[in-house]
Formats: C-alpha cells, structure tokens, sequence
C-alpha cells in the first residue's frame, strides 16, 4: 500500500518549507554565492588574466598542486589499504580501540598536524616536498579505512573462498577479486583524499617551505602578503575550476561503478596460528605506532628545549605573551587568540546549528527540491578554504558592506565549513523517519503542523547537539578562511601556532607545541563528545 | 458509536474497498477477519482519518466525520509496527495526546501510571522504547493510543509478530484489558481463533 498517496492526509505542512528554507538561502547567498560571483566579476574586469598567467609561477604552482596531491593520493590509498583490511577482516583485542584511534588524524586541526610533524620529521626533511606528501597520507588515512572499510564490510569472506578453493593463492584472489569489488569505494576514497590535497593549505604552508606552494598558499600569499588581489582571483577561479572539473569525473566514475551486495554480518576471524597472530599483532602495532607518533613527537617537543626537558615552553604560553624580542615582530598574545577563538566558536556553533537545523528541515520537509539545497550547501567543502575567506574578504571591504572589522566575519567564514556537517549529522535521522510516527501523532490529536514540530523537530534535537560539537571543533581548527579573514589582527589559536612556528629559537617552538596539544585536546575532547552522542543514539 | 457506509477505495485501477459497510455499537469489540491484501488496514486509516475514501462517509458517535482531519476524530489506533516516538520513554509516548489535549501535568502523571498498571508494566516510565522486549512496546503503544480516552480504539493485527505463548497471554489479557475500560473497538486480525478470543463477535471483510 502506497503512504506518501497523495490522498494521505498527514504530510509535513509544505508551506513550511519555503519558511525553513528561507535562512539557510540567504545565509548561502550572501556568505557564499555573492563572494563568488565577486571574485569571477573581479577576474572577468581586469587584464589579469593573462598578466597572471603569462608568468611561469602560476604553472609552476599548479603543476606542484596537483603532482603533489597525485602522488599524496596514491600513497594514501596504499597504506590505507592494510589497517582497512586489519579492522574489516580480523578480531582481536583493542580493535575498536584502534579503529576509534585511527580516525584521530583526519579531526584534527591542519596546524597541529603541521606542528606534530615538524617535531617528528628530521630538520633535513622540513621544507620539502616528501614531508607535505607524509603529513597528507596521515591526514587521510582514516578516509581510506572508513571508506573503504565500510564496503569491504558487506563483502562476503566467502567470495575469497570460494576463489582460492578455485585454485587462487591468497594474492590472486584478492587481486582478482577483492580489489576488483572494493573498486568503486576505493575510487570514492581516492576521490575525497585528492580533494582534500589539492586544496591544502595548512600542512602546506608549515611544512613545505617557500619553495613547495600548492594553489592555497600561493593565493593567501598574494592576498595578504603581495596585495595581488587580480592574481589572487585568477588562481581561485582556477582551483574551482579544476575542482569542478574533478568532482564531475569523480562523479561519472561513480556513478558507473556503484554496487551493492547483500549485507552479511561481519565476520571478523581471530588471529588462530602463530603466524596469523604475529601478523595481526605486527600490522596492530604498526597502525597504532604510525597514528600516535606525530602526537607524542608533538607533546614531547611541547616539552624540550635544546639543552634538554624544560617547561618553558608551557611557562611561555601561561606567560600569555611569548617575549617579543628585537627583529621577531609582534608578540604573539596568547591568551588573546584562546579568547578569539572561544569567541569565533561560540558563534559559529550558533550560526552552523541554526542554518543547519532549519536547512535539514526545509529538506526533509520538501521531498523533491530539497535535494537542491542540500547540494547548495555542500559546495562550500569542494570550495577551498581559502577561496572562501579571500571572496570574502574581497566582497565585504566596501561601504555599506565594509565588515572587515566586524567580529562575526571570521565566524560566518567558519559556519559555511561548518554547515554541511551540522547537515550530514541531522539529515540521516529526519531521512530515516517513517511515516507512521507522523499517523500515530495524528491519531493521537496531533494536528499536521504540530505532530510535525513534535516529531520531526523533536527528532532533530540529538544530532544537532552532535552537529554543534562537529561545528566547534572545525571553528577551533579552521586556519585557510581564518588566515585570509582576520588580517585586522585578531589571532586565533591555528594562526598563533603558525606565527610561533615561523619564529626562530627552542622556546618559542616549544610554545607552539605546547599550543598545538592544548588544541589537539580541545578538538578531541569535542568529536568524543559528538560520536559519543551518535553512539548513544545508535544503541 | 462508529458507522462505516459505502466505503470506495482505489489505487489506480485496483478496487481495494468496494463500497464497504458496517457498524460497531457503543463498547462493544468487533473482529475485523480477511486474508492479507483484502484492505483491512485500508479501511483501518479511512476510519482514523489517513487516507481519504472515494466515496462512502464514516460516522462516529452520530457524527459524519468523513471530512475531518485524522486529529480532530478522536479515533485511536494501534499500528502494526508500534510507531512509537524514539526519542521519547515509555511516559513520553502515553503522555503524547495527553500533551496535545493539554491536560494537566499532574493528571498526566497520574493517567500514564493508571494506564501502565493496566496493560501490566508498572514502572516502566522511564524506559527508553527501543529497548523494550516486542511484548512490551506492543503493551506500551496500546496503552499510548488508550490515554486520550478515543471514541473508537483501532487495532491493526494486535497479535502478530509475536511468540505463541506471549500471543495467547496477551490476548486475553486485550480481551479483558477492553471490557474494562469499556472501550469500542474494531481489530484487524487475519486469525478466527484469535478474533474469537478477543472480540465480541467478527465480520468478514471480503462478505461486507
């Protein structure tokens, strides 16, 4: 029997929706779309184009852009593929533990890994090319596991018995035919990693030295540093471009290759011989010791100066303001970023919650456009950060819409990153809602509006909690728009570890470790409270 | 107390309720017979106000209530599946009309612990649902669609999805829990025996 008949009586009341949708559209349209538009308008007015292009740098950039974020991909998919196979495959004791551990990298914020890194990678190595590709395959790791894992969960063990009882060594068969089934999540983790790469900013700017500029650090450059705002924009017209690009192929590829198979319940095998079991143990160990690594590098460097431990670098930061020595411009205040950023998270959790929350509604509630929004609001993640922040900064710098000083620009920058997440968090719960609760309100006197406030907007209620620690957290860790954004001054905790970090001597080094894990810490502390939520819910 | 008359139902070209009639007096249980596919559960939500008939008209208490949107009916019902509201406990899912209805908070109370030691889960307030045993969340719906007082109580296959002893203990205790309460009730069921059991007597959907 059909329930969404169009006799049914008790559907969402659909003139809501346009109500709900309304904050959302103008949040996009003014935060997103105008930037945009300014930016193509400013590309299109001037004869930068070719005056940018004509000059080899861009080429430059743009091919180490993009070999980077090729070989940075590759390499990702490959280590991936071990701990993905060790967590899907196998039972053993401390596996959700590692599986829990395994996702920390990727939440955290681009300048603690840039941090993290420069305190376990050899002096020698700083700077160059090979420690942004190493600091890339740490980062993205965890999407290739959670990928990729998540297919090769349904795929029945079966399938690769039944290829060796056909005579395959354990190598063929998952040449032949394990890889071939895992394609599509493998081409989707690929897909993600190369995003995230090609629009680095962050890891690139700590790590790759003047030399090694990927497109973002070449536009902030520019923005900020040169006052080339022409060139500026002729880059991130062409980052968008290839994004584009990319994504539609991504798509296509996608699109072609999407399976589904049976779920079969997951049936992990325990470690029986000795060399089962010194191979889980080894491959275990290893995942682990490579997640933890940059981490413990990080805090034992928050924690050493040259002559040996010293806890100077902690005394520096509660201090609050690092000595400001001759030729080392500015002091780096602190306790003044900790208050900014507090105050920019706070915000933007408030913002991301309530254009997230009304967006989901307005969603779940329209059915057949919704999907629209949906896709409107996910374009600010295939949007660099960076881009972001400079098409605001660009857009909002003239009367009666000079807001460059105002103290919810920065903010607003970090909702846009923020919003699709608060979406994704809430959207599953109001798309997994049946129908019938809505009849049973109704039964129960619950008129359309009011059993949909009930139900729907009750229902809403957890994952936004969920979404609103999503959204602090990335707040508290957003560099790229934060850089480009609050050039007035006001520092934030990303952009103080990166000022302290570009600072020569032990003790302000030690001072930006001792930063990175204050906000290592923060951020962990946040996305254990979201999954705790989503867990809880689960259950 | 409910009167159906000359109930049509189509979806597209099929005829799932031919011109159906028939009437269940004041208090009294009434057994809804059919095999699977006949449109009892059709005919259910053209009763509770879902799903608006092609012709025909349903009254209740001497009203013609066709026209009427599901929550101004006063009818109650039991689903299939339970549908109870999973981010509410077991309290928040009785208390639901008696929210909407705006009934005292005390009352409220006093009327979710009154209906909990009815269908017999005293203490259950603060459970959550999704971890209630199938007897228990069938209980709790049942006591969640009592709560409001309804002029007519739906029951969409009370019984089914349920082990055998559970189902016969259950049974009798609905046949007995509605004499009680005095409720006038119309339940779908697929099963004599159990339509036997229950009700005061049972048409057949196919002969109406």
């Amino acid at each position: 029997m059909s329930r969404t008949d169009d006799r049914t009586t008790t559907l969402p009341p659909t003139r809501l929706v346009a109500l709900l949708a309304a904050a959302p559209i103008v949040f996009l349209a003014v935060c997103y779309v105008w930037p945009v538009v300014t930016l193509v308008g400013e590309v299109v007015s001037g004869s930068t184009i070719a005056d940018t292009l004509e000059r080899g740098g861009v080429w430059r950039v743009l091919w180490f852009t993009t070999w980077q974020a090729v070989v940075s991909t590759l390499a990702t998919v490959v280590a991936g593929l071990a701990p993905a196979w060790l967590l899907v495959r196998w039972n053993f004791p401390g596996r959700r533990l590692l599986a829990a551990v395994v996702v920390v990298p990727f939440l955290l914020p681009t300048v603690v890994v840039g941090a993290a890194f420069t305190s376990l990678l050899p002096d020698a190595l700083i700077g160059t090319a090979t420690a942004v590709v190493i600091a890339h395959v740490y980062f993205n790791i965890s999407v290739v596991v959670r990928l990729v894992g998540a297919l090769w969960e349904q795929l029945p063990p079966d399938l690769t018995a039944a290829a060796r009882t056909l005579g395959a060594s354990p190598w063929q068969a998952a040449r032949s035919v394990t890889l071939p089934l895992l394609r599509p999540a493998i081409a989707s983790a690929a897909m993600v990693t190369f995003l995230f790469t090609f629009t680095s900013y962050g890891v690139v700017a700590i790590l790759g030295g003047p030399a090694n500029a990927t497109l973002e650090v070449e536009i902030a450059r520019r923005a900020t540093g040169l006052g080339d705002i022409g060139g500026a924009a002729v880059l991130s017209l062409l980052q968008l471009g290839v994004l584009a690009l990319g994504l539609a192929l991504g798509s296509v590829v996608q699109r072609r290759a999407s399976t589904r198979w049976a779920v079969s319940p997951a049936t992990r095998q325990r470690p029986t011989t000795t060399v089962q079991r010194f191979g889980v143990g080894a491959l275990a160990t290893a995942t682990a010791a490579v997640t933890l690594a940059p981490i413990v590098a990080l805090a034992v460097s928050s924690l050493r100066t040259g002559r040996g431990w010293s806890l100077a670098g902690w005394r520096a930061l509660w201090g609050g303001t690092s000595d400001a020595r001759p030729g080392s411009g500015v002091a780096v205040d602190v306790w003044g970023a900790l208050g900014a950023s507090l105050r920019f998270a706070m915000l933007a959790t408030a913002v991301s919650v309530l254009v997230g929350g009304l967006a989901t509604l307005a969603i779940g509630a329209a059915r057949r456009h919704g999907r629209l929004l949906d896709v409107g609001l996910m374009l600010p993640l295939a949007t660099s950060a960076v881009t972001i922040g400079f098409g605001m900064l660009i857009t909002f710098d003239t009367a009666p819409f000079d807001w460059r000083n105002e103290p919810w620009l920065v903010p607003l920058g970090h909702a846009l990153v923020a919003v699709p997440f608060v979406v994704r968090a809430a959207l599953p719960v109001l798309r997994a809602r049946p129908t019938g609760w809505l009849d049973a309100a109704a039964t129960l006197g619950a008129s359309p509006t009011r059993a949909w406030w009930e139900i729907d907007v009750g229902l809403l209620r957890r994952p936004l909690a969920v979404g609103a620690a999503f959204a602090a957290a990335i707040s508290l860790g957003e560099f790229g728009a934060t850089t480009l954004l609050s050039r007035t001054g006001q520092e934030t905790l990303p952009t103080a570890i990166a000022r302290l970090l570009g600072r020569a001597g032990d003790i302000p080094r030690a001072e930006a470790s001792a930063l990175a894990v204050v906000l290592a810490v923060a951020c962990t502390l946040l996305l254990l409270v979201a999954s705790g939520g989503r867990d809880a819910r689960r259950a | 107390m409910l009167d159906v008359r000359d109930v049509t139902v189509r979806y597209g070209d099929r005829l799932v309720l031919d011109r159906v009639s028939l009437s269940v007096r004041r208090g009294e249980v009434v057994a809804l017979l059919g095999p699977s596919g006949s449109g009892k559960t059709t005919l259910l939500r053209v009763i509770a106000g879902l799903l608006r008939p092609d012709g025909g008209s349903v009254w209740i208490g001497g009203r013609d209530v066709t026209a009427l949107a599901a929550h101004q009916r006063h009818v109650g019902l039991v689903f299939q599946d339970d549908q109870l509201f999973p981010h509410h406990d077991v309290a928040g899912n009785i208390s639901f009309g008696l929210r909407i209805a705006k009934w005292p908070r005390d009352d409220q109370h006093a009327r979710v612990r009154e209906l909990l030691d009815l269908v017999g889960l005293p203490g259950f307030e603060r459970r959550r649902v999704d971890e209630l045993s199938g007897g228990e969340a069938r209980r709790v719906a049942l006591a969640r669609s009592l709560a409001p007082q309804p002029a007519v109580l739906l029951l969409d296959e009370p019984l089914s999805g349920l082990d055998p002893e559970l189902h016969d203990r259950l049974a009798t205790d609905l046949a007995a829990l509605l004499r009680a309460t005095g409720t006038t009730a119309l339940m779908v069921t697929h099963d004599r025996d159990e339509a036997a059991l229950v009700a005061d007597r049972a048409v057949q959907l196919g002969e109406l």
